[in-house]
């Protein structure tokens, strides 16, 4: 599902925030991307959206080749792709209805289906009964349940999250894991960056570890193992 | 594109000029502001150029022809160089006035003093020519004087060469003055839609990070600007149709009969309204389109 071979990423200041990355995800599997601030866990993370390129070797997500893609097919490999962020980046001027829509009115689907697509998903997050609200109306963990909503609306392979729990209170934190671990229950694979340490202790999963810019650790169900 | 995402896009762009309160009133009055300028200054220099116009086809040469003795033989030299002058490229006009004609101008201008004058007239007959082109004068003149039974060419030698070279300058004055406003117009005007653009740099990135194409993102701003375009034409359309409207009916009686001439309400009105509604959407979309386009590469 996810390849990467040997990935060097180095940017125009110098530092090099990926140093021969290899790694192979498989279809549903759910990965915890950790590592120290400053590692290299978030340009690992844009390698795959393809917000950043990298300066040598391969990332192939879905069989697509991300360093041979150009830049006006980008928007076409992001469709397939549902990215999580720490900050939610929702569009303050949308409500939650119209965010979550978005997703599906760029791949110019039928409004029937964005509909009814869109209320399926703001139930599974639970939060149909505020689709008409905007994101400045809501709370922390409602917004990032609207940004998660907004990743699964087009049922893509892979979700990415950056630091999906990041600005959360632990509460909400497990809220969200929970969303989380329902959407990879149907199947999509899970990448997650996350400085949670009981998160990651708690939910076993594959646990990447980077450090300077190279995977130090690549364990199934192990522990998020830095003291904190 | 399907057509229901054309929809969907003027559907936004109408979103985002309400949900946009503040901003969509910043660069609508932008656009006013500017095009009201726009639009009074180029009926100004409309009716300037009408003066320079009006008084450039004042200009005429004047021939007085060579007595000759004979009438019948009179009558031919003048038949033949009126003919004659009629065949000489650019000349628009030949108008034939005999010294009585003359005379009668004459009385009319300086008073019956001069009807004595009428026993034994001191005139000649006298042909008027009109150039085409006002600025050939002096070389339709050169031309005339060439030919038989001229006695003298008038047509103001000197003094209008530097007439014209006046009026010349004063409109290349006008044209450089209306390309500058048009330019700070454009200039204005897409730096306030850059600046509401800018405050939405990170929805643009948004909507890329989600999947959308350039044109995905660019085509509810550019139609966004179209309407700011046409929203902040409306005011300078009113104002310039209304005031010229009055000024007109005001002024334009009391130079009945006079050489200077407003210029008529039609078409200049329909022309200056459809300039300042062009320019507005035009610059409203150049405006947006070039603003997003800073944001997209993400």
């Amino acid at each position: 599902m996810i390849q990467m071979n040997n990935v060097v990423k180095k940017y125009p200041n110098g530092v090099v925030a990926a140093n021969g990355i290899s790694i192979d995800i498989k279809q549903g599997e759910f990965v915890y991307v950790v590592g120290p601030s400053g590692a290299g866990k978030s340009t690992f993370i844009k390698l795959m959206y393809r917000e950043e390129k990298p300066t040598s070797g391969d990332v192939i997500i879905a069989g697509t080749n991300l360093s041979k893609l150009k830049n006006r097919q980008v928007p076409f490999l992001r469709r397939q792709l549902g990215v999580v962020f720490q900050d939610f980046k929702l569009l303050p001027r949308l409500t939650v209805y119209e965010n979550v829509a978005f997703a599906l009115e760029v791949i110019e689907e039928h409004p029937k289906k964005i509909r009814n697509r869109v209320m399926e998903v703001l139930e599974l997050v639970g939060l149909k009964h505020k689709v008409r609200m905007f994101p400045s109306e809501l709370s922390g963990g409602e917004q990032q349940r609207v940004s998660i909503a907004r990743s699964i609306v087009n049922t893509p392979k892979v979700v990415i999250a950056d630091e999906p729990t990041g600005n959360l209170d632990p509460e909400t934190s497990w809220e969200i894991m929970n969303i989380f671990e329902e959407i990879n229950a149907r199947g999509t694979t899970i990448v997650m960056a996350t400085h949670n340490r009981e998160i990651v202790n708690t939910i076993r999963k594959r646990v990447i570890a980077i450090e300077g810019g190279m995977i130090v650790r690549d364990i199934f169900g192990g522990d998020y193992g830095y003291e904190g | 594109m399907k057509g229901r995402t054309i929809q969907r896009h003027f559907r936004e762009s109408l979103r985002s000029i309400t949900r946009n309160g503040w901003m969509t009133f910043a660069s609508i009055s932008a656009v006013t502001v500017t095009l009201l300028l726009v639009g009074v200054f180029t009926i100004i220099m409309m009716n300037l150029n009408k003066v320079a116009d009006d008084i450039e086809n004042d200009v005429e040469i004047k021939v007085l022809i060579e007595i000759i003795d004979d009438a019948d033989k009179a009558k031919a030299a003048e038949d033949k160089l009126m003919k004659d002058i009629k065949t000489i490229s650019g000349v628009e006009e030949v108008v034939y006035s005999s010294k009585e004609q003359e005379l009668d101008l004459l009385i009319e201008d300086f008073g019956e003093d001069l009807s004595l004058f009428e026993q034994s007239n001191p005139l000649r007959n006298v042909l008027y020519v009109k150039a085409t082109e006002p600025q050939q004068t002096a070389k339709v003149a050169e031309k005339i004087e060439k030919l038989d039974n001229t006695y003298q060419v008038v047509y103001g030698e000197g003094k209008v060469e530097k007439l014209f070279s006046f009026l010349n300058t004063s409109r290349n004055i006008g044209i450089v003055l209306i390309l500058g406003l048009l330019f700070t117009a454009i200039f204005l005007i897409s730096n306030t839609i850059r600046i509401t653009i800018i405050a939405r740099k990170e929805e643009i990135e948004i909507m890329k990070l989600v999947g959308a194409t350039n044109a995905f993102v660019r085509i509810p701003f550019v139609i966004e600007g179209m309407w700011l375009g046409i929203l902040g034409s409306i005011i300078p359309m009113a104002v310039v149709t209304i005031v010229y409207y009055k000024f007109y009916n005001i002024v334009q009686p009391k130079l009945q009969g006079e050489l200077l001439q407003l210029v008529d309400l039609t078409p200049l009105l329909y022309q200056v309204n459809v300039l300042i509604l062009v320019l507005g959407i035009f610059i409203g979309i150049w405006g947006s389109f070039m603003s997003v386009r800073r944001f997209l590469k993400i």
